[in-house]
């Protein structure tokens, strides 16, 4: 694998992608490891982390250490953010989310999760498929990951046994087959020597499956592979007023990115939540125009009729409205150190739309490690609840597994500001 | 008119329009954002990005520059230039005049003025109440910057607090702030190096010539070639030589070096970053090598 001798002739895009695990099952290890032999890390920083190995008195080199970010972490010697890494092969870019390990994983995982299209999900082969196996694989489900690769890591620890790997293999898919993945992968390798990450090495030979990057390398890049509808909520108008020209004068642009689905020009299109109907007559990016837009794309729209919209609307096809919703039943992750307080008013943020929202009922709290729900009446920092919110003004949703952009919300305090929840529509 | 025949967005195609989703996030929540513009590579990626985001109509924000006075001609003229081309307000704040009130104060009249533009940027967005600056930082320049936010949350002293960020979750960004408090928004934090070549060799952005080869006085300091110039004169014993060098990042004099080079086009530059192999903060920033942990600091009193 020569990383990037030759520049890349194809694209194939950019994968975002989250690694799971803890310190202790090789994280960083195999992120340092993907970083190195994919010729992403160059020499003064191998230089930096040489040195920094040296004085720990280790005698070989530290790949963990290219992941460690801030000065509080190097001291106590554990992640405590989630740090985003970048590598290119020349044929396809690569995000990675690194979520750390502790107590405050789930917070920081499912954050990590929101953006990542894939997750590693490591398993020591010494101990096999643990709790936080299990949590792990529970929230990656939970935020709609599709993708997910069971790496069991320290194969050199266990003399390289197929049995072994076999053994956690049936005992994962035992519990994995309930979360509804549809893709779950597995794949034998130690990071430490680099068996099967970009090298095949040569002590895994009884497996024949793909090694990690050519996994990473061929999985689907997008969400989904399935036509989603069309949703383009409204970021920013534009009204250039701009007396010296005048063509512009009656400029109206509605400038957003499209969430999801994609829209050409001639498509009827509904405005929200007005109601109002018009047609796309033209698309474009900077004032140049094209003929339709993708998913993902930053473009500005302009309609067929001067129709009042302002941020915060969402513009749909007229034929795939998703719902008004003043009520919603959502699973939510309490993000924040100041538990919830149920008796107060938060503000919603949903798309480009913000809202107020109060607790209408939490149903349920629902325990990461075994699945069991648990009563409560308020939530603290990490736990994850069904739970049902008022609205005061209606948002326009689909549910989270339809589409991860108009099933999804953020919780903010304005006293401080902070983002305070994060939850997902039923 | 173009056409597009993939389903998925190419590498850089994605960039541009998370960019813009985030730039256009900015200007929709705050109400007196500035997009900072030094004339270097990144933040003339960031004035296309605007315009791709914007056009036809005016940027909603103004530029601005935090300049030490120790930057070169260069690359000042084509910030001016720039700024002037597209028709938009360029305000400029200076260094020299935080050291004439007084808040500047330089510990040795040779001291780097680098790590001083915190004090005159916070007080820039005090004088015209900006609750939003708006930069080129990506977080593959340093592992400081790794775990920032998009939205990057400052305090009434334009302290960032690591171990206290917003979480920040699918494209829903959280730029809110009172009084006083403002946000660093980064538009291209998932950028590298290679991306923003990429991007400029795509867009055929027009760059300040010092970044591509040209003959220039160097003294070899610590493993760095050191410009000679007004500012930083050769002392006596150095050994001045003739070198072909670029830059690959350009800020105040006294702290950024070039590296040898014959690259004088982007597509040369392009294959050269491709195939380095030294980080580009590492063989051009006599001030992130003070220690492992500078940057880190520096973000925390203020800085970029």
């Amino acid at each position: 694998m020569s990383a990037l001798e030759n520049l890349p002739d194809t694209d194939h895009g950019l994968l975002r992608f989250l690694t799971c695990g803890s310190v202790d099952d090789g994280k960083s290890t195999l992120i340092g490891r993907l970083l190195f032999d994919t010729k992403t890390i160059l020499a003064d920083t191998l230089h930096a982390i040489e040195k920094t190995s040296a004085k720990r008195g280790m005698t070989a080199v530290d790949l963990s250490l290219l992941t460690d970010g801030l000065q509080a972490e190097r001291e106590q010697g554990i992640t405590i953010d989630v740090a985003y890494r970048y590598f290119s092969t020349g044929t396809r870019k690569y995000i990675i989310a690194d979520a750390p390990g502790h107590e405050q994983y789930t917070r920081n995982m499912v954050t990590a999760a929101s953006t990542a299209n894939l997750a590693i999900i490591l398993v020591d082969a010494r101990k096999g498929v643990l709790t936080q196996t299990r949590r792990h694989s529970y929230l990656a489900s939970l935020v709609g990951i599709p993708h997910l690769v069971v790496a069991v890591n320290k194969m050199d620890l266990v003399d390289y046994d197929e049995a072994v790997f076999e053994r956690i293999k049936a005992d994962y898919l035992a519990f994995g087959a309930k979360l509804g993945i549809k893709d779950v992968r597995f794949i034998p390798l130690s990071a430490l020597n680099g068996d099967m990450i970009v090298d095949r090495g040569e002590r895994l030979s009884w497996y024949d499956g793909p090694t990690l990057l050519e996994i990473l390398e061929t999985v689907p890049a997008a969400h989904t592979e399935q036509a989603e509808n069309f949703r383009f909520p409204v970021q920013f108008v534009c009204r250039p007023h701009d007396s010296a020209n005048p063509e512009l004068h009656d400029y109206r642009g509605f400038m957003g990115r499209v969430e999801s689905g994609e829209i050409a020009i001639g498509d009827a299109v509904t405005v929200l939540p007005s109601g109002r109907i018009s047609s796309v007559r033209d698309i474009q990016i900077g004032g140049v125009s094209q003929l339709r837009a993708i998913h993902e794309q930053s473009v500005t729209l302009l309609l067929a009729d001067e129709i009042d919209i302002s941020r915060g609307d969402m513009i749909v096809k007229s034929a795939e409205q998703p719902q008004a919703l003043k009520e919603i039943d959502a699973t939510m992750c309490w993000l924040s150190e100041t538990p919830m307080s149920p008796a107060r008013t938060y503000l919603l943020r949903h798309t480009t739309r913000e809202v107020k929202a109060k607790i209408a009922k939490i149903d349920y709290r629902l325990d990461v490690n075994t699945l069991e729900h648990e009563p409560v009446t308020t939530l603290a920092m990490n736990d994850i609840a069904n739970l049902t919110l008022k609205l005061a003004q209606p948002v326009f949703a689909d549910p989270y597994t339809d589409n991860r952009a108009t099933g999804a919300f953020i919780v903010i305090d304005e006293s401080t500001n902070n983002t305070v929840g994060a939850g997902m529509i039923r | 008119m173009s056409t597009l025949t993939r389903q998925t967005l190419t590498h850089l195609d994605w960039l541009e329009a998370e960019a813009i989703h985030i730039l256009r996030e900015v200007a929709g929540q705050c109400s007196n954002p500035v997009l900072l513009f030094s004339g270097g590579k990144d933040s003339i990626c960031m004035l296309r990005l605007a315009e791709k985001a914007f056009r036809p109509g005016r940027f909603p924000f103004p530029l601005m520059h935090i300049d030490t006075g120790h930057n070169y001609k260069e690359v000042t003229d084509f910030r001016d230039k720039r700024a002037a081309e597209l028709g938009e307000r360029l305000i400029v704040r200076s260094v020299e005049d935080s050291m004439a009130r007084g808040t500047v104060v330089l510990k040795t009249p040779d001291e780097s003025r680098n790590k001083h533009q915190s004090v005159t940027l916070l007080e820039a967005i005090e004088e015209f109440g900006f609750n939003a600056c708006i930069g080129g930082a990506r977080r593959d320049e340093e592992k400081a910057r790794a775990k920032e936010r998009i939205m990057s949350f400052r305090d009434e002293f334009g302290q960032w607090d690591p171990k206290n960020q917003r979480p920040e979750l699918w494209n829903l960004f959280n730029a809110r702030s009172h009084k006083g408090e403002n946000i660093r928004a980064f538009p291209i934090s998932n950028w590298t190096e290679l991306d923003v070549w990429q991007y400029i060799e795509r867009e055929q952005l027009e760059l300040p010539s010092i970044y591509f080869a040209h003959v220039r006085p160097v003294v070899r300091k610590n493993g760095l070639l050191q410009p000679v110039t007004d500012v930083t004169p050769a002392k006596p014993g150095d050994v001045v030589e003739n070198v072909q060098v670029r830059f690959r990042t350009v800020g105040d004099i006294t702290c950024t070096a070039p590296v040898e080079s014959d690259a004088d086009t982007v597509a040369k530059i392009l294959l050269e970053t491709a195939t380095t192999t030294i980080t580009e903060r590492g063989a051009t920033r006599m001030d992130d090598q003070t220690s492992d942990a500078s940057m880190e600091q520096r973000k925390k009193e203020g800085y970029f």
